[in-house]
């Protein structure tokens, strides 16, 4: 069965960002320090008096990223969201323009950092914020 | 070549509004960078509040590698001591600091108008502050520049209210709304240069140079605070779980000491807060334990029904401690009042609360007069404290203007030293715990009771040590310190960075470092912050005690005047003349 990461609890968000850099990290060939290369955001609700959150993939099933990607580099996955095939990215930005969340971040390297759904950040959200769990395909 | 061999600090001068990067290699960033950085660029004799002071922030080489290295050190000239200002914050200033390419921030010069800064990556934007200058509300101050630029979830705003403006000597500078550049001034060094803020936004990469082993560390240490009771304290209550106890052990000062027991400590004890007024829990960027406590405090509009506000307001045990039990105020709603109204104008809460305590003191004894205090001041009563604070921010007469610039100027003009609680002209943390504590205020490098084991020796050893043993403990632990404030590791997380772990992390790093080569490197860095204290006028001739300490009996007995003078003689021998 597919999995999708999930968000369980988003009023339990503390906003300290360690799946940001978790997802910064989750290649074990290449795990990146800092935030360029995360797929998350945490965020304060315009100053962190009212609170925090999670901007993330909300794993679509029908994704409009991947409808207006001109070189198929976002594939739509089993269970949803997209598969990254970064290679094939020419960074047009129109992912990042059609995403109706913001969920998609530019890169410094004019990629892009999406969600993958790959769940490593939840094994990293202390306070059991994220959750990955299995849907049907 | 690793991506951790080249420190990049990013020289900024308000006179010219110009802006250059510099390399440079060195091991370690933090304290030790910017003490470095601070001693190069600064002029001996420098006025606190004029344009040639400098203001140097440093983050670590473990920011934003591993959790809790998250801290921003600032070096300055304080306006308060008269000599090394340091201050340390967190929130998101450290991480968007390193994520933005750098491992320190110079800041020169002073503008001619009003400005804040934005560090984007490479670029420094100057922007023009004038609409907003006058804005005494930090929180607003803070909201205003995060409608207005980009970056959210990965920047930091540091600004200050309106006690940076109006040069309050013990004003900080405020970041990400709960977190503080808190202590000996900043806000007043932003203030004198005209800069109302100081945006980075940051979203650089780095690549460790063993990404195995790199991630097995940082595993480790997530496990380690996560899973082990290394800092259960502060992810429970926090740090108000100190309240009750050290009621208990007769160490909270309480009505500027005049005891060190408060009777009503119970209604302010973290128990109570978590209890009627915690409202929720925030983190610092890249902690998973989450320790800032955030009351939620609903106020109705008495002159019109069925209207409310409800403000978030965040305690900690310095706060309940400087501007509760030392103000006499057991009403918990009365107290969140009191540091809401501190965060507001950007002030120092335990200066603050020191400063009106004196104060209260002061009146009782006839030594000033309401004439000078514009109004009856009693422990207990809030509200006339809160009329007080705004009175420190707005300086309506000499004696507000004198209190704004601490307690030690303000018991020099009016009397009252002996009662005036500022230890190397910083007014003092929460502890009256012996001997141990005091003479770490002395001699504490950065005078806070965080660089030094002080009062937690007084709780832990159950004989006295003869002075010289005390001393030679005091700077020990300072050194290890020194390293931990050089990494940029939150104290709180001291308990997970042990030695042992911070050889081991600084492996994948690139970094080889054995642990002795550490603890050395601690000492050569607190001599050499010595060294930059003594040379921006750190007398240690001029160390006052006020006598209040000897009269209030500790859980050790009375404070003995002779060992502290043994103590302090011991450490000008060995240590301060020997530099």
């Amino acid at each position: 069965m597919a999995k999708v990461l999930t968000i369980k609890d988003i009023e339990k968000c503390v906003g300290c960002a360690l799946c940001m850099y978790a997802c910064a990290r989750r290649l074990p060939k290449r795990p990146f320090i800092g935030y360029d290369h995360s797929g998350i955001l945490a965020i304060s609700l315009s100053g962190f008096e009212r609170g925090a959150t999670i901007i993330v993939c909300r794993a679509c099933i029908e994704p409009p990223c991947s409808q207006v990607c001109p070189t198929d580099a976002l594939v739509p996955r089993k269970g949803g969201g997209v598969i990254y095939k970064e290679k094939y990215c020419i960074g047009c930005d129109n992912c990042i323009e059609a995403c109706t969340i913001s969920a998609i971040f530019k890169r410094r390297d004019g990629k892009v950092a999406l969600c993958v759904h790959c769940g490593y950040c939840a094994d990293f959200c202390p306070h059991g914020v994220l959750e990955y769990r299995e849907v049907e395909a | 070549m690793s991506d951790f061999d080249v420190k990049k600090v990013l020289h900024i001068d308000l006179n010219e509004y110009s802006y250059f990067v510099e390399e440079r290699e060195m091991e370690f960033g933090g304290v030790a960078l910017a003490t470095k950085l601070l001693s190069e660029n600064i002029d001996e004799g420098v006025e606190p509040l004029s344009e040639d002071n400098v203001i140097v922030f440093a983050v670590g080489p473990f920011t934003p590698a591993y959790p809790f290295a998250s801290k921003t050190v600032a070096l300055f000239k304080s306006p308060l001591t008269g000599n090394l200002g340091e201050s340390h914050a967190g929130g998101r200033s450290a991480t968007a600091i390193a994520n933005a390419g750098y491992d320190a921030i110079v800041i020169k010069g002073g503008s001619t108008k009003p400005v804040y800064l934005v560090i984007e990556n490479e670029k420094v934007h100057f922007r023009d502050a004038r609409v907003i200058w006058g804005i005494e509300d930090s929180l607003i101050t803070g909201r205003i520049i995060a409608e207005k630029e980009k970056g959210r979830g990965i920047r930091t705003i540091m600004r200050i209210g309106g006690a940076g403006e109006r040069l309050v000597s013990y004003a900080g500078v405020m970041t990400e709304t709960y977190r503080h550049f808190g202590r000996t001034g900043l806000g007043a060094v932003f203030g004198s240069k005209l800069l109302k803020a100081l945006v980075v936004i940051g979203k650089g990469t780095k690549t460790p140079a063993d990404p195995k082993a790199f991630r097995e560390v940082y595993k480790k240490i997530f496990d380690l605070a996560t899973t082990s009771d290394a800092m259960k304290k502060y992810y429970l209550i926090g740090t108000p779980v100190n309240v009750s106890p050290l009621n208990e052990l007769r160490a909270l000062p309480t009505r500027n000491l005049e005891v060190a027991y408060f009777e009503k400590a119970d209604e302010i004890s973290g128990e109570k807060f978590a209890e009627f007024n915690l409202g929720r829990r925030i983190a610092c960027n890249h902690c998973p334990t989450a320790c800032i406590h955030i009351a939620a405090l609903r106020i109705p509009y008495e002159e019109e029904p069925y209207f409310h506000k409800t403000i978030m307001i965040s305690y900690d045990y310095e706060l309940i401690y400087a501007l509760g039990s030392m103000l006499g105020i057991a009403d918990r709603e009365a107290l969140l009042k009191l540091i809401y109204r501190v965060e507001v104008y950007g002030l120092d809460a335990m200066s603050t609360g020191v400063c009106l305590a004196w104060a209260t003191e002061a009146l009782k004894r006839g030594i000033v007069s309401e004439k000078e205090t514009l109004m009856k001041l009693n422990f207990g009563d809030a509200e006339s404290y809160i009329r007080a604070i705004d009175n420190l921010y707005l300086q309506p007469n000499d004696f507000y203007l004198n209190l704004a610039k601490g307690v030690e100027v303000a018991s020099s003009v009016y009397g009252g030293k002996e009662f005036a609680l500022a230890f190397g002209g910083n007014e003092m943390p929460g502890y009256h715990t012996g001997a141990g504590g005091y003479v770490g205020y002395l001699i504490g490098l950065r005078h806070s009771h965080l660089d030094n084991a002080g009062y937690s020796l007084d709780q832990k050893l159950k004989d006295d040590l003869e002075p010289d043993k005390l001393v030679d403990k005091l700077v020990e632990e300072e050194s290890w310190r020194q390293i931990l404030s050089s990494l940029v590791i939150c104290f709180f997380a001291r308990g997970v960075y042990t030695p042992e772990i911070v050889v081991e992390a600084f492996k994948p790093l690139g970094i080889e470092m054995g642990e002795e080569e550490l603890r050395e490197e601690g000492r050569n860095i607190y001599l050499e912050k010595l060294r930059l204290k003594k040379k921006l006028g750190f007398d240690f001739s001029q160390l006052r005690i006020p006598n209040r300490i000897f009269e209030v009996e500790t859980f050790r007995g009375k404070i003995d005047g002779e060992y502290i003078e043994k103590a302090l003689n011991y450490y000008k021998e060995k240590y301060f003349d020997a530099i």
